[in-house]
């Protein structure tokens, strides 16, 4: 019976051994012919001119990315402290179910919200070129689909924060908000980071909310105003949109370009992951102790 | 002190903004697709078929009967191994005294975390490789089941390993002093203890794949018709949305399936919040 058990425990990283296995086998002849250098710095995608380079979806993801991070971050954090430190235990039994079913809404539900009311809004934003889907309204819809993963990682790591440490700061006359901002976010420090490392992650894994506002042109975004902002009104692919858009009728090289995308977007999000779970191990506040 | 008083003062508001917004969102985004959804819900739209085609007509009942059927063929792949998988990480871990297995439980942990990180569309890339081409089992409920198996799997062993640890050590001491086996303690006295924990597990991955879309976009086909068997094409309600909306920009008909989709996704949440406050009761 052990040993069976044994089995099960090792399906896990089976399955992660065969993902790496037969994602990099497909990968291989994109690898080998197209060359990893060209795949990451060719700015054009045009399979049937055998033309692969992923450079837009590597700007689009990073820029959706990083709005997503701008707008979700003081949200979600402004959230975990409330929840922390200052909401009534009452207060907090209502909204913390409801950052969890915010985690629970199916994210091409997002993307439905997204398209019938986010878009037509952005679209009202006049400069040329504005068709509403693009990296402004994905930064939005991506921005409320990291922030329960945000709050409820950095929630935990306030939680966390030794009683003593509250109790301390309070004692030498400190405020509330100054314990909070001189003693307990240092103090949660690396839990916070690692919190906004794993938001980090799932927003670039995101896929189907992406695809439905995000446009999939593949264009490296530019502003189109004097404006720099403006940039977040071009249209943009995802890497995990490339590859969902195109992998039911792909063939060939294009097929294993696209399977080089996933080769690339797997290893980013584990290099991503585990710096997350590093930060979470070797914490600050072991420093502090 | 007037000014450090002020500063809390904007602070604290600034934070209680914030969960402001984050609730008003909920409640908007939730509000807005129940509310326009279910003007456009009638018992004909859970029992006729969608029409297929270009037209987003008709309604939902074969997309019900394929999310229902590959829930079921999941979970009975994902729930052995991964309450399995659990048994063994809590009972059986830490008692290992061979090198060698204790070598491989550090792996396996590792693998449980490598794979709760893995974005879905990876999932759905390696389900297309091994299972739709490899295999040949093509695009039907069984490649999308084994794909889906892979992204649940984490969240059962996770579930499990908290239930099983919340079982009191001196219950398998009264067992085992008994003179019953370890298995036999496992079998019939922690598991039993734990049953209500390792639930919560399955329903959340239950819930895990009727919002999953990006897997089943790549692996399941998306036959409109009624799945007959284990081999057949079809297309889940959260896919049925997705087609809908970008396919044939059927916006009211996509409302309406979404609707029905966060209503489903609220019930389990309250099921298993239900289970955990009798837990922890």
């Amino acid at each position: 019976m052990k040993y069976s058990l044994l089995f099960a425990a090792l399906a896990s990283i089976l399955i992660v051994m065969m993902i790496g296995i037969f994602t990099f086998r497909e990968a291989l002849p994109a690898f080998r012919d197209i060359g990893v250098k060209n795949l990451l710095t060719e700015s054009a995608w045009r399979p049937g001119e055998g033309q692969y380079g992923i450079l837009a979806m590597i700007a689009g993801s990073g820029l959706v990315t990083l709005g997503a991070i701008v707008l979700g971050v003081p949200l979600a954090l402004g959230c975990a402290i409330f929840l922390s430190e200052i909401a009534h235990p009452n207060l907090r039994a209502f909204v913390k179910p409801c950052v969890e079913l915010l985690a629970g809404i199916p994210s091409v539900v997002y993307g439905l919200f997204g398209m019938v009311i986010i878009v037509p809004v952005v679209r009202g934003i006049d400069i040329p070129g504005n068709t509403g889907f693009g990296l402004f309204s994905a930064s939005i819809v991506l921005a409320v689909m990291i922030l329960p993963t945000i709050t409820s990682v950095a929630e935990h790591a306030i939680r966390s924060v030794p009683k003593e440490f509250r109790e301390g700061s309070l004692a030498l006359g400190a405020t509330k908000w100054e314990t909070i901002q001189k003693v307990i976010i240092p103090g949660a420090r690396s839990g916070i980071i690692s919190a906004i490392v794993l938001g980090l992650g799932r927003a670039l894994g995101e896929t189907i909310a992406m695809i439905m506002v995000i446009g999939n042109s593949v264009i490296i975004p530019a502003a189109s105003t004097d404006n720099p902002l403006s940039i977040f009104l071009s249209r943009a692919r995802t890497l995990t949109g490339n590859i969902a858009v195109e992998i039911n009728y792909a063939t060939g090289l294009h097929e294993s370009a696209l399977f080089a995308t996933g080769v690339i977007l797997f290893v980013l999000i584990i290099v991503v992951n585990s710096s997350a779970k590093y930060l979470m191990s070797h914490g600050s506040l072991e420093k502090i102790r | 002190m007037i000014f450090r008083k002020f500063k809390q003062y904007s602070a604290f508001s600034a934070m209680w903004l914030a969960c402001g917004l984050t609730v008003a969102i909920l409640l908007a985004v939730i509000g807005y697709v129940i509310i326009r959804g279910f003007s456009h819900i009638s018992m004909d739209f859970f029992l006729t078929p969608p029409r297929g085609g270009l037209s987003g007509e008709g309604g939902i009942s074969s997309t019900i009967i394929a999310t229902l059927y590959l829930v079921g063929t999941t979970l009975f792949f994902a729930t052995p191994l991964g309450v399995g998988a659990g048994i063994f990480l809590v009972e059986y871990a830490d008692s290992v005294r061979s090198m060698f297995v204790q070598k491989l439980v550090v792996i396996a942990r590792f693998g449980v975390e490598t794979l709760a990180g893995v974005p879905s569309i990876v999932f759905g890339l390696f389900g297309y490789a091994l299972f739709v081409t490899t295999l040949h089992f093509g695009f039907s409920i069984l490649s999308a089941a084994l794909a889906g198996t892979c992204l649940v799997i984490p969240v059962i062993i996770r579930t499990t390993e908290e239930a099983l640890k919340a079982v009191p050590v001196s219950y398998r001491e009264a067992s085992l002093a008994m003179g019953a086996g370890k298995w036999e303690t496992i079998w019939k006295v922690v598991l039993p203890s734990a049953i209500t924990g390792i639930s919560t597990g399955i329903v959340l991955s239950a819930g895990r794949i009727v919002s999953e879309t990006a897997i089943f976009y790549v692996t399941l086909g998306g036959s409109y018709r009624t799945p007959t068997s284990l081999m057949s094409s079809g297309r889940t309600m959260a896919l049925h949305v997705y087609y809908l909306a970008m396919e044939t920009r059927a916006f009211d008909k996509a409302l309406a399936t979404g609707a029905v989709l966060v209503v489903l996704i609220i019930i389990l949440n309250l099921v298993i919040n239900t289970i955990s406050r009798w837990l922890s009761a």
